[in-house]
């Protein structure tokens, strides 16, 4: 279906700021709840402010996946408050909180409005009407809370026992039974969106870079892209092949963490400590190519900084080759284990009706049996030109969540190996140009948890003057406390290891 | 079972010979500690200066001095200089107990520095080091090569040394990330909890100095700004080995060469 009322736009395509349309509130409203009923998804929706203090501009960026097209639309909101689209359109819960509270704009009518990373909104307003001298503290707010006889409260975080980043997790519990999960991030906002206004300086692509350490690769793309569509530069095959071959291997060495860590966590130890060193070795494939294990200094506006040649590649294959059987030999024995099945079925499920409803992304969609993948969905770089097949289950469940890294580990090699068999002549790096001026450019890479969307808008003189990062654990958060409900409080790290979300990505 | 046992002879035996043997082999393109060769330098230049993301590189007597706790080795330092005076070596011994020791300078002897601890601690905790670590903001980077330690390549426990679920049952506190403005008091309050004596870590760019955070209004510029700080591990990350070096030597379980 067209998006009537919305710009079109496609992934990596800068577009004049003059061609999106500014809508009426009901229209803006109305265009997004009929592309999320006709099965459109919201990437994005975030505020940008004016030269008036009293208006803010509303941003979205609806995803097409079945026309590989995207939609941009955009409306003014006066004063300090709008009616929120939650109670018709979940999957803008957070988005609307993020607004609420950098902009200090009230969605009127949003169920649970709460702070997302616990700071001061850039205009002075606050949407919970807290004293201008009072601290803001993280996970100081209200949680939703269950009483009655032998009901009680745990409260975890945000400093966890094991070598975890902060986050605050309560559960509501009857027994065992946990009736309900509520998660409190923001202990690790270091206010990079706003460090990117401005920019490109010397520092945005550091900022790319560690947005979620894991996902270094994805979010320098997404990066990257956003630099090169506004300076009209066309990268080589060659830079677009290495880049795609980074980000399998950087999809590799999460999953495959991911599988070993699931393991430990239903106490089976061959899987997890084969797993654990096997992660090891595909992050070194990727400091094979560029000296870095998480992918540091790969990704470069413009193309790769570094290069292959015939050696390092057929050193890339042997190395790839091992680590494959290995692998195989180590996850094929969960699939053989009873007990270790019996851990993983039909625990944390995650329906495909609420997948679609809270705009689940990534393996975790797809394990709900949601046909998402933004390398086939809105193909960029390498991606338009290769296809690897996406994979679903419809258990929804910690298998189907563990067992689709799987499958993705599979094919991912195979990718590779194909890459690397045929490399593209052509330079690694081209030169970048300065940016287009008053434009506004999405650009969306299917990283190893999901959809990494980047969103940037120049000023006059081409300089960022608004920079929005949404990593795919923003959508996904809400998905792992679902999942949670009616579950054994045992079965949380399960959960948990099962979505591996980023709280640093989250928190920005 | 049968399958297990057998998975079990497939894999092998594979904790590394370090540091009994050698160290494991790194990429060629990895990034260690730099090296400054000062005669290379032009008058008045200052390219290397200008392109650090950091602020790493201040010029002293026209030669750039680094500071390898603000340095996240992304090396666009040595690919600005013309003269190739600043090149990363394959030295991946980086850490220090003092911060002003991280300052690479022309007139600074090579290699790695004197980290053992003081005989006093070394005997309480030599050959038995619990640690507490705390994420105080960062990208988990640091983080995931930190548990890596914890994987059987790297065998952590044969060294006495191992993470605990709470500050109570810790010696110490191996802190990552430049400590944000939503972490600063649970970090207080986890250093508070532990008990005497105590001993501090900082791993990576961010916990020595801000890291590509450095100075902005959300986070500290770094663990030292709130807690006293013993060992300095810097990276961006810190490999594995560099973090494992850091920490053996800081025991006295190993020799710098």
């Amino acid at each position: 279906m067209i998006n009537s009322h919305f710009a079109t736009m496609t992934n990596g395509r800068a577009v004049k700021l003059d061609v999106i349309p500014t809508l009426a509130f009901d229209d803006f409203k109305k265009a997004i709840l009929d592309g999320t009923a006709a099965g459109q998804r919201v990437s994005a929706m975030f505020g940008d402010p004016t030269s008036q203090s009293e208006v803010t501009q509303l941003y979205v960026v609806m995803a097409d996946d079945e026309q590989n097209q995207l939609y941009i639309g955009r409306t003014h909101i006066e004063g300090d408050q709008f009616p929120s689209l939650t109670p018709q359109c979940p999957q803008v819960h957070l988005f609307e909180r993020e607004i609420a509270e950098q902009f200090g704009l009230k969605p009127i009518g949003h169920p649970w409005l709460k702070p997302v990373r616990y700071h001061r909104s850039k205009t002075g307003r606050d949407a919970w009407n807290r004293p201008s001298d009072q601290a803001v503290l993280p996970a100081v707010c209200d949680f939703f809370q269950v009483e009655g006889d032998e009901v009680h409260e745990v409260a975890v975080g945000p400093v966890h026992a094991g070598i975890i980043e902060p986050g605050h997790f309560r559960f509501q519990c009857h027994g065992e039974r946990v009736f309900h999960l509520e998660i409190a991030l923001g202990f690790q906002h270091r206010g990079v969106e706003d460090a990117m206004i401005g920019g490109p300086t010397k520092r945005s692509i550091h900022y790319a870079e560690t947005l979620a350490g894991d996902t270094t690769i994805a979010h320098a793309t997404a990066y990257c892209q956003i630099v090169e569509a506004l300076a009209h530069c066309q990268k080589t095959a060659r830079a677009q092949m290495l880049r795609g071959v980074s980000l399998e291997l950087e999809r590799l060495a999460n999953h495959v963490g991911d599988l070993g860590a699931v393991a430990n966590d239903v106490g089976f130890l061959p899987t997890a400590s084969y797993c654990g060193r096997i992660r090891g070795d595909f992050l070194n494939l990727t400091a094979l190519l560029c000296g870095s294990r998480f992918g540091r200094g790969m990704i470069r506006p413009g193309g790769v900084g570094f290069d292959i040649d015939d050696s390092r590649a057929s050193e890339l294959l042997r190395r790839l080759d091992k680590a494959e059987k290995d692998t195989a030999n180590s996850v094929n024995l969960l699939w053989d284990t009873p007990s270790v099945m019996a851990r993983l079925e039909n625990t944390g499920p995650l329906p495909k009706h609420i997948a679609v409803e809270l705009g689940i992304v990534g393996p975790a969609a797809r394990a709900s049996g949601l046909v998402r993948d933004l390398r086939q969905d809105q193909p960029s770089g390498i991606f338009r030109f290769s296809h690897i097949p996406v994979g679903t289950c419809d258990t929804g469940d910690v298998f189907g969540r563990v067992f689709i890294r799987w499958v993705e580990i599979q094919r991912s090699i195979k990718f590779i190996r194909e890459q690397i068999g045929a490399i593209p002549a052509g330079s690694p790096l081209v030169k970048v140009g300065s940016l287009a001026p008053d434009s506004l450019v999405a650009t969306l890479n299917e990283g190893w948890r999901g959809e990494v969307c980047h969103i940037a808008i120049t000023n006059e003189q081409g300089s960022f003057a608004r920079y929005k990062v949404v990593d795919p654990s923003f959508h996904n958060w809400a998905g792992l406390a679902y999942a949670l409900r009616g579950q054994e409080i045992s079965d949380f790290p399960l959960c948990n290891k099962s979505f591996n979300l980023s709280y640093c990505g989250h928190d920005l | 079972m049968f399958k297990i046992i057998l998975a079990r002879l497939r894999q092998g035996h594979h904790t590394m010979e370090y540091p009994d043997g050698p160290a494991p082999k790194l990429s060629d393109r990895f990034r260690g500690c730099p090296v400054v060769k000062a005669d290379a330098c032009c008058d008045g230049c200052a390219d290397c200066a200008g392109v650090c993301p950091t602020g790493a590189i201040v010029i002293k007597d026209n030669h750039p001095c680094i500071d390898m706790g603000k340095c996240l080795f992304c090396s666009e330092c040595a690919n600005a200089c013309g003269q190739q005076a600043i090149k990363y070596s394959d030295d991946y011994r980086l850490a220090a107990r003092r911060r002003e020791d991280l300052v690479v300078c022309n007139d600074k002897p090579a290699g790695p520095c004197d980290v053992e601890m003081e005989r006093d601690i070394k005997k309480l905790f030599g050959r038995s080091l619990k640690l507490r670590q705390v994420s105080a903001g960062g990208c988990n980077a640091c983080e995931a090569d930190t548990n890596v330690l914890n994987t059987l390549a790297w065998d952590l426990g044969r060294f006495g040394i191992q993470f605990v679920a709470s500050p109570r049952h810790a010696d110490g506190l191996l802190i990552t990330g430049p400590v944000t403005q939503n972490m600063h008091l649970a970090l207080k309050k986890t250093y508070d909890a532990l008990p005497q004596p105590k001993i501090v870590i900082a791993v990576g760019a961010c916990a020595i100095a801000g890291g590509p955070y450095i100075d902005h209004e959300q986070v500290k510029n770094g663990a030292d700004t709130v807690v006293p700080v013993d060992l300095y591990i810097p990276g961006c990350p810190p490999h594995p080995l560099t973090i494992l070096d850091g920490l053996i030597r800081f025991l006295g379980q190993k020799e710098a060469n």
